[in-house]
């Protein structure tokens, strides 16, 4: 995984909102890379800038975004230095998303079969004869049943998981490049969405494209990530991979996260829940933003933003506990019981 | 923890709930259910969407007059309430607690009026001094603090808009809450606080719940006994440990089967059962059948010997 060349390299990027209230500082310096063929997760509260982040890889963040600083590197060229016409070359053809409501995102008037075949018309040019021909065999890889008489049908004649391999379907015809998808089961009963999570897999070998996988929900990252970052107040403060995040996290927030869903086999009495609520980005504090709701802060977390420390070559994490003078701490039970089960399954 | 021998709070007997009844397009929204509820226990309520699970909270809390059998609480027929009195309080003793924080609270009212509008009309305040005092105790009791009462909804988090809304539910001393998906809408972290919130006035207030879920790791966290349902009808029930140890019905363990864990190496070996629910329309006559000491399973007679093998293999 680590030999593998970065498809996308966000560099330093900073957004901040114009807002009637002031000025929102959404993401604040955030670096990450996208390798070719992984699934990266962003996971992370509403308000963190997990969508932000991705809307800005998409040239689609709002008119009243401000790019402070910042670099989003794909293909030889700098994303967000590109005209609107450049980026309509771009969004549907490399780059694609998939949203959370898959009504929402597709035309409630226009047959399903029309609405596959028409990013082939406008990016690759093809007569609609062979767009409604490479429309069909899309709409069978994603696994519409009967798709040959479906094809005329609208989306209401559908049910939300037959949608969302719609949306997919028509996210993927291109074959792009990198794939977005924003919770996109989570409008979805789990049973369909472990269906759709399958089916994501299975494509992504098949068109061998990079996902970048945001979502709340970290039993689906356990599932779909081959690397995850952590985001907290516009800012990435653990990334590594999958194992490492969740068997070997360092950040407390991520502790947080991780102990305040319970697993099948919790029947502690009390959930570990993270107290307060995300600072306001209107005005963030110094330092780690996450300390007035970290038990294991120290004096100076709220004075200084901490670096990121290196804990392996693909594992990083931005916390004063990893420095080297800060107080060794244990952390909560639960994330001792994961680090254990981890360390007698790497000797075993 | 549920007390085996607590007293039945709630009985919902063969419950039907159908929608445009007669009509082509009829829905039989809950088709025949029953299943009881102790008091000081938390029911959880589990199924997709459109199993039905909120028409039987709905039902329970005499939103809607059932197309067939009974919900009794605390002995009454819900459908045979008398006098006005009896329906008031009735109506005070049952509350219900939203998904959607946002939606669930008038934008135009302030916090104090809305959590207060029990009070007012059930007459439980004797002057504004004791209303904005009980109001504060309820503030307090969910975590808020008194200086909060003046507010409108929008200046509050998702989190603290539930908690608004836990408060107005408590206002009228409710014995049983109805709890709908109450935690689907917020974040993570915040999840965990509400849970913790629930669990801890349920013990403070002897308090019943119905939890009405999808999120299968977080019902069984929360719930004494778990009633698994599907197209309608209630497929299984057993104690939460019991359902997630033995899972018996297929449809449960398809359910089961698709949860997702914090856990790669779990989630790498993950393997999905899928249910077939045409089986369910086969013609066969099903009901309810205990096949161990308190676990039920929706079987026709000759399958409850498959059942019986199943809980023992």
């Amino acid at each position: 995984m680590e030999n593998k060349e970065n498809i996308l390299e966000v560099r330093n990027l900073s957004i901040n909102f114009k807002t009637y209230a002031g000025t929102v500082q959404a993401i604040r310096d955030i670096s990450f890379d996208l390798k070719k063929g992984e699934t990266l997760a962003i996971v992370g509260e509403s308000g963190s800038g997990k969508s932000v982040t991705t809307r800005s890889i998409m040239g689609l963040n709002a008119t009243n975004a401000d790019v402070v600083d910042g670099s989003i590197e794909f293909d030889g060229q700098d994303i967000l230095q590109l005209d609107e016409k450049e980026l309509s070359k771009l969004r549907g053809s490399k780059i694609a998303e998939i949203f959370q409501d898959p009504m929402t995102s597709l035309d409630p008037t226009m047959k399903i079969g029309r609405q596959v075949a028409e990013p082939l018309m406008i990016h690759q040019g093809l007569s609609k004869e062979k767009a409604m021909a490479k429309a069909l065999e899309m709409l069978k890889l994603v696994g519409i049943t009967n798709a040959e008489e479906r094809i005329n049908d609208y989306p209401y004649q559908f049910s939300g998981g037959m949608r969302q391999r719609i949306v997919i379907a028509i996210a993927l015809v291109n074959y792009p490049e990198i794939l977005i998808a924003d919770e996109p089961t989570t409008a979805l009963d789990v049973t369909i969405q472990a269906k759709i999570l399958e089916l994501m897999k299975e494509l992504q070998t098949k068109i061998n494209t990079s996902i970048i996988f945001i979502t709340h929900d970290l039993g689906v990252v356990a599932g779909m990530a081959d690397r995850v970052a952590v985001m907290y107040a516009g800012k990435i403060v653990e990334y590594g991979t999958v194992d490492e995040i969740f068997y070997n996290p360092k950040h407390p927030y991520t502790w947080g996260l991780l102990g305040s869903m319970p697993t099948l086999d919790t029947n502690e009495d009390v959930l570990p829940s993270i107290p307060g609520t995300p600072p306001d980005l209107l005005d963030p504090p110094a330092g780690d933003a996450f300390a007035a709701r970290n038990k294991y802060a120290l004096k100076i977390d709220t004075i200084e933003q901490p670096p990121f420390f290196k804990v392996s070559d693909t594992h990083y994490a931005a916390t004063w506990l990893l420095d080297d003078r800060a107080p060794k701490v244990t952390p909560p039970a639960d994330i001792v019981k994961r680090q254990e089960h981890f360390n007698k399954t790497k000797q075993g | 923890m549920l007390d085996k021998d607590a007293p039945k709070i709630l009985e919902v007997k063969n419950l039907k709930q159908y929608f445009n009844v007669g009509r082509k397009d009829e829905v039989r929204a809950v088709d025949d259910i029953t299943f009881n509820v102790h008091e000081g226990e938390t029911f959880g309520l589990v199924g997709e969407s459109g199993s039905g699970k909120t028409t039987t909270g709905r039902a329970i809390s005499h939103l809607y007059e059932p197309t067939g059998g009974e919900i009794i609480f605390e002995g009454k027929d819900v459908s045979k309430l008398k006098t006005k009195k009896d329906e008031k309080e009735f109506r005070s003793d049952i509350q219900t607690i939203f998904q959607d924080p946002y939606a669930s609270l008038n934008p135009r009212m302030k916090v104090k009026d809305i959590i207060a509008e029990g009070i007012d009309i059930n007459n439980l305040a004797k002057d504004k001094a004791d209303r904005d005092a009980q109001v504060e105790e309820l503030l307090e009791t969910v975590g808020l603090n008194k200086e909060h009462a003046n507010r409108y909804p929008h200046e509050f988090s998702g989190g603290q808009r539930q908690r608004i809304g836990i408060a107005r539910a408590l206002a009228v001393k409710p014995k049983f809450i109805i709890a709908d998906e109450p935690i689907s809408a917020l974040d993570v972290s915040i999840q965990a606080q509400v849970v913790n919130l629930l669990k801890d006035l349920q013990k403070k207030r002897k308090l019943t719940y119905l939890f009405i879920a999808h999120d299968l790791s977080m019902v069984k966290y929360i719930s004494d006994r778990i009633g698994v349902m599907h197209y309608g009808r209630m497929l299984e029930i057993a104690d939460a440990d019991e359902l997630y140890a033995h899972p018996l019905h297929d449809y449960t363990r398809s359910l089961l089967s698709a949860v997702p864990v914090p856990d790669p190496e779990f989630e790498r070996q993950r393997e999905i059962v899928d249910y077939d629910a045409s089986v369910e329309s086969d013609g066969k006559q099903r009901k309810l059948v205990e096949i161990a000491p308190n676990h039920y399973v929706r079987a026709a007679d000759d399958e409850i010997q498959m059942y019986k093998d199943r809980l023992n293999s």
